[in-house]
């Protein structure tokens, strides 16, 4: 067992001749919080996609709990233990809150047996009330039987959160979790996630709002167009010449500078 | 009961079987038009298990053994046919039905194009509680979590992969099934007629199966249930009562109306006339469960 989860070694994308990820290497602490950032188009989501293998690696490895994952297809990555959420909320909009948590299950429940259990059917099976548990113990349990797509923005955000964690994750990977939340709706947020660190779960977070990753991150990497220019303490970010410039560039690049602080 | 009665409700409950056949696909998102292949398939094979000129099997061993053949049929040619989507999909499971049509036609051991006579005869008393138990299983189905995994599928695919569906097998898995409800269905025809000739199960019928099945709705297991009903009944009933009253212009016309009644579903109710929406407004459906403690107490949050 290292105390590294998460490594990644030496990795390239290419798309056609656009090399959006260039020689990335970065590893994240067992039970840390790590924060992924950089400016629009640094590559951020891209290193998602990669890890849960939306699209396969052009060169290097990723390695997770010791385990290379490089090669393992998408859908039993997440059986290795990785779990995420989307930039863009991506529940299923034809299913109901509970139904979106049990997907998140899905991962623990791949046996014939489990596959053919009527969860539909019998109202106190243990998956079901695990899901409703999960969505109470974040704060969403008064709207188990709603059908997502007519839930408030704020709650389809946490619930995605919800759907990555019952799948059991040691890393959960989290696409801007708190864009397009108001300030309340990131506190509980933020509380949800730290209680979910507390249990052990490595965090891996891409976000732009700088308050939310001081306040959450213990570590963070910083991307720039596909390269890793920075690695360190919030606290030392905001001295690095190199982050700096990325996000204020050389010149007055102002609109920039709101976006960072 | 009487005959017309009876003639209708097997009409009725064949159109049920064979629309659950195409809906477990599309509950996943898949268009199979098909249909009418899978029918043609199940209902010679139990036949000609059957047939004192075949293998002279008693019906309730034909008809499984003609499930079971169609299902294999029906695995083996998924994988080509589901690397195909929407409207290709359509096209290539068009293709295979038309394929086994002309093959049927051209075999002289089940009567080639002068069609096959059938021995055994199921009557009313089978076909309805088969129908009965075609409904039921297609409920449990979807209740699963590869009923859920389906479900997840025709929603967002890439999404269901990385939860760990495994999206090909789910596919394949709902695609066989459908297949063998149909041969099922089939098979039932052909016992009760006694009389089988491939021409009968053309691409009309494989239209007017996946149209019950898109009208009724892909989202909860009532909505074949209900466009089957809705298709198989409405057009015959609207005779009835337009002869009886003797308006012979809209006994004529009825499928005019019909078909500008299919247009005004798509534009209201382009998803389908029963869907997870509607059966939560309705009181959350016979399967699943209404509220939650939390909801009952904490009111509308």
């Amino acid at each position: 067992m290292t105390n590294h989860l998460l490594e990644i070694a030496g990795m390239h994308k290419s798309f056609g001749g656009l090399k959006v990820i260039d020689d990335v290497s970065f590893k994240v602490r067992r039970s840390s919080r790590t924060a992924l950032i950089g400016p629009n188009g640094a590559g951020k989501t891209t290193v998602f996609n990669l890890l849960t293998g939306v699209y396969p690696i052009d060169a290097g490895t990723i390695t997770v709990d010791g385990q290379d994952i490089t090669d393992v297809p998408p859908q039993d990555r997440v059986t290795v233990g990785m779990s995420r959420s989307f930039q863009n909320i991506r529940l299923m909009p034809h299913l109901s809150t509970v139904e979106n948590v049990m997907l998140g299950q899905h991962a623990r429940a791949r046996k014939l047996g489990s596959l053919l259990f009527p969860l539909g059917m019998l109202p106190h099976n243990k998956w079901r009330q695990a899901a409703e548990e999960a969505l109470e113990n974040a704060g969403v349990g008064t709207y188990p039987g709603e059908i997502v797509s007519n839930l408030p923005y704020g709650v389809q955000k946490r619930i995605e959160v919800v759907r990555a964690m019952v799948s059991d994750p040691k890393l959960l990977l989290l696409d801007e979790p708190a864009a397009g939340l108001n300030k309340t709706e990131t506190n509980q947020l933020q509380e949800l996630l730290e209680r979910v660190s507390d249990q052990g779960v490595t965090i891996l977070v891409v976000e732009h709002d700088m308050q939310f990753v001081r306040d959450l991150c213990d570590h963070i990497v910083v991307l720039n167009f596909g390269r890793k220019i920075f690695e360190g303490t919030p606290e030392e970010v905001h001295q690095d010449p190199a982050v700096l410039e990325a996000y204020l560039g050389t010149d007055d690049d102002t609109a920039e500078a709101a976006n960072a602080s | 009961m009487s005959g017309y009665i009876e003639a209708q409700l097997i009409i009725l409950c064949l159109s049920i079987i064979y629309a659950y056949g195409i809906f477990l696909p599309a509950a996943s998102g898949q268009l199979n038009l098909g249909a009418a292949g899978f029918i043609t398939l199940g209902a010679y094979a139990s036949a000609w298990f059957n047939a004192s000129t075949g293998a002279e099997l008693p019906m309730w061993l034909s008809i499984p053994l003609a499930m079971i053949f169609t299902g294999v049929i029906a695995f083996a040619i998924s994988f080509p046919i589901l690397r195909t989507r929407g409207v290709y999909m359509v096209l290539a499971t068009f293709a295979f039905a038309e394929v086994v049509s002309g093959v049927a036609i051209n075999l002289e051991f089940v009567g080639g194009a002068a069609g096959f006579p059938v021995d055994g005869h199921t009557d009313v008393t089978v076909i309805v509680p088969v129908t009965i138990g075609v409904i039921l299983f297609s409920f449990y189905f979807m209740s699963t979590r590869l009923g859920l995994s389906l479900r997840s599928i025709h929603d967002d695919e890439s999404v269901a992969t990385l939860f760990g569906v495994n999206v090909r097998t789910s596919k394949v898995v709902a695609f066989t099934v459908g297949a063998m409800l149909m041969s099922l269905g089939g098979s039932l025809y052909g016992h009760h007629y006694n009389y089988i000739e491939a021409q009968t199960f053309n691409v009309l019928l494989s239209i007017y199966i996946l149209l019950y099945v898109l009208m009724g709705g892909t989202q909860t297991a009532w909505g074949p249930l209900i466009g089957a009903a809705f298709f198989a009944i409405v057009p015959e009933t609207l005779r009835e009562i337009a002869e009886s009253a003797g308006l012979k212009w809209l006994a004529e016309g009825r499928f005019i109306l019909f078909g500008v009644f299919i247009v005004l579903l798509m534009v209201f109710r382009p998803e389908g006339v029963m869907t997870r929406t509607l059966q939560d407004r309705l009181g959350g459906g016979l399967f699943r469960r209404k509220k939650t403690a939390v909801e009952e107490t904490g009111g509308g949050a």
